[in-house]
């Protein structure tokens, strides 16, 4: 039932993404591909243990002493009840990740595209403003002109495939693109393509009709 | 020290005094972390309650044979940390703990939490300048940009502990 995933996020990511230091686009990005991979959500698991190790290694000065009525005061909150959302139930084969859909409100049929031209559509999703992440769709067998990269941006495969000069990019694959890369990727013809793509540079919403063609050739 | 069994005397029994014990070792810490982490001490303060209080109400989550239960507590401060302080959501993968509980098998959890151990003995004996960067990292001193994972320590056995559980939760669910 699963893909095998040959393209993985690196360390470094999986590693900030534990530390918590990654812009909520890019956390969106580790949190779907862990959902899909279990190779790098064990990673990640791994970093959490480091996390783990640097909270019990914590001693000395840097222990903060608490205000005395401390325990009282959470016995009193766990009186109160948990406060915690009701988990939606998990959903069998869907294109979209849980961590997607909640930012989606559904699987694929509640994605509210806008066209971007040559039958390329996008969905931008609301995360924090110091990175972007959106949804595109390329129709099967459909050539992006060979583009270059600006700071880092990730793209995840959900549906269909891709494929570059250097590699085949099917479902749960990672590309991970730094400004010195350049590339013709194609979409695969035997289905459209749908895929997550993260970058570091804020969007620039005003700026949105003028720049909405170079920027979707920029996957 | 085995706090698993701590968790599971919360998990079954609600007991205080266990969860009293857990809340010395831990608050202190979880406070500790999050005025590293640039929290003043009376936000970090309550931080830390609504960590120790999400430990007793999650209790039934924790799987020992996945994570220390000082790593469990760590991602419920981290994220707690990230809503307050970068006041941003934090995606979270599948949960895949939906599945029929299974009680881990108790050689499961003796093996995880003895490699959480030589990985803390590990980070212990690394370089200061080394260690330094590393808590750097999870204090939030380090943009993402700025982490270069090259931590120098023995994450591959533990990582392949933590995949064995995940294949049993995936052979669970099926
Ligand atoms: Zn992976
Ligand atoms: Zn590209």
């Amino acid at each position: 039932m699963r893909n095998e995933i040959k393209h993985h996020l690196n360390d470094s990511i999986l590693m900030a993404y534990a530390a918590g230091a990654l812009p909520e686009a890019f956390s969106l990005m580790v949190a779907s591909h862990l959902s899909l991979c279990d190779t790098c959500r064990a990673q990640a698991e791994s970093f959490d243990a480091l996390g783990g190790e640097v909270l019990e290694s914590i001693d000395g000065v840097d222990i903060a002493s608490l205000r005395p009525e401390s325990f009282e005061a959470t016995l009193a909150l766990i009186a109160g009840g948990p406060v915690e959302k009701p988990q939606p139930a998990p959903m069998t084969c869907s294109v979209l990740p849980q961590p997607l859909r909640d930012y989606v409100g559904g699987d694929l049929d509640a994605i509210r595209w806008t066209p971007v031209g040559m039958g390329v559509k996008q969905a931008i999703l609301p995360t924090s403003k110091d990175a972007s992440a959106r949804l595109l769709f390329i129709p099967a067998g459909t050539a992006m002109p060979d583009h270059g990269h600006h700071g880092t941006e990730i793209t995840m495969v959900l549906q269909g495939a891709f494929q570059d000069e250097d590699d085949y990019f099917a479902r749960g694959d990672v590309e991970i693109a730094d400004s010195d890369m350049h590339h013709t990727p194609v979409a695969d013809i035997h289905e459209d393509c749908i895929c997550l793509a993260v970058a570091d540079a804020p969007l620039q919403f005003d700026r949105l009709i003028p720049k909405i063609a170079q920027r979707f050739l920029r996957i | 020290m085995l706090w698993v069994e701590h968790v599971a005397r919360i998990r079954d029994h609600k007991d205080t005094q266990a969860f009293a014990e857990l809340f010395d070792h831990f608050a202190p810490r979880v406070k500790g972390f999050l005025m590293k982490s640039g929290a003043d001490a009376s936000l970090a303060e309550e931080c830390s309650q609504d960590v120790m209080a999400a430990l007793w109400n999650k209790a039934h989550q924790f799987d020992p044979a996945r994570a220390s239960v000082a790593t469990w507590i760590f991602t419920i401060a981290r994220n707690r940390k990230i809503d307050l302080l970068r006041r941003q959501r934090r995606p979270e993968p599948e949960d895949l703990t939906w599945g029929p509980e299974e009680e881990p098998d108790q050689a499961d959890v003796l093996t995880l939490q003895q490699e959480t151990e030589a990985l803390g003995a590990a980070l212990a004996n690394l370089p200061d300048a080394q260690r330094e960067l590393i808590e750097k990292a999870y204090f939030g001193d380090l943009t993402h940009s700025e982490i270069a994972a090259e931590t120098g320590l023995p994450l591959g056995t533990i990582k392949s502990r933590i995949r064995l559980a995940l294949d049993r939760l995936r052979h669970a669910m099926k």
